[in-house]
């Protein structure tokens, strides 16, 4: 890997590259569902390539390959700075990367449990016994249980000397019940919204679920669903669970300071931010409760690596301080603009994707209630649990949220199942209506894999620490 | 015009010869071998300038075997013998170490229609034509004081399937797409297109309509949301059929009880009728699934009446039918999908649809759709980069993107005229849809 990396950056700096860098990754994943009491689907994929970015003339230039043969590399590299020229030719400021990466080492997810060694009838057996869980409830339609494991080996190296590899471990699972009449449809999951949740750890991870002691819960919830009321319209006291809050917090506050969004490098897809600079150190984002941080550091996060995809050292850093905003996440490239250098935030959806401005462990710090408490100092009130649909504009203001299931809070205590809850609102107002956040015992980080942007499209795996939390004077229940 | 081999691809007779020792090799009761492979490249611009270009060549190698009533997945992104032997056997491996589950048949021999979807240009596109291109549209936007941001790809791909009982297909086709958002310093405009050759792109109407809109669109005020008399650009109504498919327009889905769709029953206004057709040109063209079976075309909605869905193996043995050839790659627990959706066009000159509209909304295109509740067909979403208030048949003013939540059914329910002309759209991932502007009695704006 070190000879082809290095052939890779000295012929491109021969032909011309002021900045060059490759990233070599094989990566594996298995995936298992079982569906109905029955195994519907296993299957393990692999993809391994590199790719190759470079800087000529102040301009970028990517090309990537499946095959990793010498002539493919030089071949690669040659497209590269093709690519690379065509872009000067319609540039409008040359690129400054900052102060230069040398970076070297070595970093692996630690694992207790290597999920690729744990034999396939023991993943299985545990996914049919939570099927067997769903099944003993009537009135359930469907049952889903689904597995996902990912180990992925990265090498970068780039002409400035930055020299790293890494290994990086992921294991995921979770359930969904669906019952259906002939008017409604209701599902609930577990652990976390569309059945699914995914940490940086090995199998380990899987069996602190419990999948199996979950599955009877969420079956009773989703045929309940079906007779639930409606949930009411109105303005109210809302308290989320924290696997809305970590959604809440993605895609209101994890895409808004992302920096390359708010200098329009996403304007014709992703969209723009309504956190321009103008607002840094001067927009109250949020109440004081209301502390967020992007930490690449956290324990089983998806988010969290030993370097970015351009060299920087995984750190921690403010976005929201006691509710003020105070930082984005920044690349080389777009914190230099700023006068920063980069805080470690761009990572690549495999070797066939160029590195972006992508959130790491993006959390909201833990406060001193409990969900308990929240509930007990609410007069009238929703509480909503678990995402089911999230819709957020292009400038990261204007949103709606829907939650599979909620319950109506009458005089500080919990009453009637409700269905179909939904919230909305706009962005600085909601968090500034926070004004109670749970503590660290109910805090925990929430794994999401499903995180698009970008042309081509890439996904990433991101993670939020978020507990449960309150909010006042929303706008619940849209729907006609 | 005709397909010749490009450097980025390989050639379909060693594709042949490569899935065949596959299967020759496999001890499984049955093999299927599914290759795709594609060289693409894209070059983004923001700000009036390109920031990030790039390109790949990539492949995977699928492999389904049952064996014992047992099934295995793997794939593999290489295609030299060692990957066709690590491929297969992991795949054995898996189907060995796991419990008899439900198996998908593997269809039998069909003839699939040969389509002719590759444009050499297309497949040679250099990095300068493509540079070229963006830039005559900077250029143009910078001319007004305005900035362009956006995309430009081309591609040229294979899909190659092959199985045990004697099937093999193999397609070959060509993209290329463009989107644009042009912003002044209070409003912003968008377009697209997509098209299979290249040259069929024009640059300079693109850059033209995307600009208009763009002037247009400055100083938006807000307007009221509640219920309007809306006219939907084709962005838009290609966005909806994509959601009408992805929720209802699946077999699995009607199994599962979770489709909108009521078979026989009107379900829409009588002016809508959608189908899928892989086999039209005037689409993006697969002529065969990712299971091997040939795609028909599925009439979907009928003037306004739910006719059909579509079907993979799994759900049509199910039903004791016939495939309707949209299986996606297995292993799949997410059942056949649609891809190549049309909707027929009406009478109505586009810059007619807003005709006798006392007041109403012109929605160019939207954004972030999501599903709110499937069965019912709620959806909610943003407008986007072009929405206006009609006065009197007159877009009068621009107004702030409003968010809608609404019954896609119910929507189309109060269908009132489509346009004349279609517009292709290609899908971000698979497939694309052509549709006509409509113009929609109601449609419920909820912020």
């Amino acid at each position: 890997m070190r000879d082809l990396s290095m052939a890779a950056l000295d012929a491109a700096q021969v032909q011309g590259a002021s900045y060059a860098d490759i990233r070599l990754s094989h990566r594996v994943q298995q995936d298992l569902t079982v569906k109905n009491g029955r195994l519907a689907s296993v299957s393990d994929d692999t993809s391994e390539g590199f790719g190759v970015r470079v800087l000529v003339d102040g301009a970028w230039g990517f090309a990537g390959s499946a095959r990793l043969e010498t002539q493919e590399v030089e071949e690669v590299v040659g497209r590269a700075i093709r690519i690379a020229r065509a872009s000067a030719r319609v540039q409008t400021a040359k690129v400054v990367l900052g102060p230069p990466v040398t970076s070297k080492g070595n970093y692996r997810t630690p694992v207790v449990r290597d999920p690729f060694a744990v034999p396939l009838s023991e993943k299985v057996d545990l996914l049919l016994r939570a099927d067997a869980a769903m099944a003993a409830v009537a009135g359930v339609t469907v049952r889903e249980g689904s597995m996902e494991f990912l180990k992925d080996r990265k090498v970068f190296a780039s002409t400035e000397g930055a020299f790293v590899e890494q290994e990086f471990v992921e294991s995921g699972a979770g359930l969904e019940a669906t019952a259906t009449n002939e008017a409604d449809f209701q599902s609930r999951s577990y652990p976390n919204s569309f059945g699914h949740q995914q940490g940086a750890a090995g199998y380990e991870y899987i069996e602190a679920m419990r999948l199996d002691a979950h599955g009877g819960r969420i079956a009773e919830e989703a045929v309940a669903l079906l007779t639930a009321p409606q949930c009411p319209s109105g303005i109210k006291t809302i308290i989320l669970d924290a696997s809305q809050v970590a959604l809440q917090i993605h895609e209101s506050c994890g895409h808004p300071t992302e920096l390359d969004r708010v200098f329009g490098m996403e304007a014709a897809y992703a969209g723009t931010s309504f956190m321009t600079p103008d607002k840094l150190n001067a927009l109250h984002y949020g109440s004081r409760e209301v502390t967020i941080t992007a930490d690449a550091l956290s324990p089983t996060g998806l988010g969290t690596f030993g370097w970015d995809d351009e060299g920087v050292p995984a750190q921690r850093t403010y976005l929201i301080r006691d509710g003020l905003f105070v930082g984005y996440l920044t690349s080389r490239e777009t914190a230099s603009v700023l006068g920063q250098a980069s805080n470690g935030t761009m990572r690549a959806d495999g070797w066939n994707r160029i590195p972006l401005i992508r959130m790491t462990n993006v959390n909201l710090e833990p406060g001193t209630s409990s969900l308990a408490e929240m509930i007990a100092e609410t007069k009238d009130g929703v509480y909503m649990e678990t995402n089911r649909s999230w819709s957020i504009d292009d400038k990261r203001l204007n949103f709606q949220f829907g939650t599979q299931l909620a319950y109506e809070i009458v005089n500080g205590k919990r009453g009637r199942m409700l269905k179909n809850a939904t919230y909305a609102g706009s962005t600085p107002e909601f968090w500034n209506s926070c004004d109670a956040v749970g503590g660290p015992a109910e805090w925990r980080l929430w794994g999401l894999t499903n995180c698009g942007k970008g042309q081509p499209p890439q996904l990433a795996h991101v993670a939020h620490g978020a507990a449960p939390a309150r909010f006042q004077n929303v706008r619940v229940g849209i729907l006609k | 015009m005709k397909a010749v081999e490009s450097p980025g691809l390989t050639d379909a007779t060693s594709l042949r010869a490569f899935m065949e020792v596959i299967i020759e090799r496999s001890p499984a009761d049955e093999t299927e071998v599914l290759v795709t492979e594609q060289d693409g490249a894209l070059t983004r611009f923001a700000n009036n300038g390109i920031h990030q270009n790039v390109a790949e060549r990539n492949t995977t190698v699928r492999v389904r075997v049952v064996k014992n009533g047992k099934t295995g997945v793997a794939s593999l992104n290489q295609l030299s013998a060692e990957a066709a032997r690590g491929v297969l056997a992991r795949a054995i491996e898996i189907a060995d170490l796991q419990t008899a589950g439900e198996t998908v048949p593997l269809p039998g021999p069909a003839k699939a229609a040969t389509v002719d979807a590759w444009f050499d240009r297309t497949a040679n596109a250099t990095p300068e034509e493509r540079a070229d291109f963006v830039g005559a549209i900077c250029r143009g936007a910078a001319r007004q004081g305005l900035k362009a941001f956006g995309a430009f790809s081309t591609s040229g791909g294979q899909v190659a399937i092959a199985n045990s009982k004697g099937v093999f297909h193999h397609h070959r086709g060509t993209q290329a797409a463009v989107n644009t958002v042009v912003m002044g310093d209070a409003g912003s405009g968008y377009a697209d297109r997509s098209a299979l050759d290249v040259a069929s792109l024009d640059g300079e109407e693109l850059a033209a309509e995307v600009i208009e809109k763009a002037q247009r669109n400055q100083q938006a005020e807000p307007v009221e949301p509640g219920v309007y008399e809306v006219v939907l650009e084709e962005y838009a109504v290609g966005e909806l059929l994509e959601f009408m498919s992805y929720v209802g327009f699946s077999a699995l889905a009607l199994q599962e009880e979770r489709s909108f769709m009521r078979l026989n029953e009107r379900i829409t206004g009588e002016k809508v009728t959608i189908w899928d057709d892989g086999l039209d040109l005037n689409g993006i063209p697969a002529p065969f699934d990712f299971e091997g079976v040939p795609t028909q075309r599925v009439d979907l909605i009928r003037e306004g009446v739910a006719v059909g869905v579509v079907y993979d193996q799994q759900t049509a043995a199910r039903e004791h039918r016939q495939s309707t050839g949209h299986g996606l790659p297995a292993p799949n627990t997410e059942g056949p999908y649609a891809t190549n959706l049309f909707m027929a066009p009406g009478s109505v000159d586009k810059s007619r649809l807003a005709d006798g509209i006392k007041r109403g909304i012109w929605v160019t295109r939207f954004w972030y759709v999501r599903v709110v509740q499937p069965k019912a067909s709620i959806i909610t979403g943003m407008t986007r980069e072009g929405t206006f208030l009609i006065e009197d048949g007159q877009l009068t003013r621009p107004v702030k993107d409003l968010r809608f939540t609404e019954s896609m059914l119910e929507a189309l329910a109060g269908t009132v005229a489509l346009s004349s002309t279609t517009k292709l759209q290609a899908s971000e991932y698979f497939g694309a849809t052509r549709v006509p502007a409509v113009r929609l009695q109601r449609f419920t704006f909820t912020s």
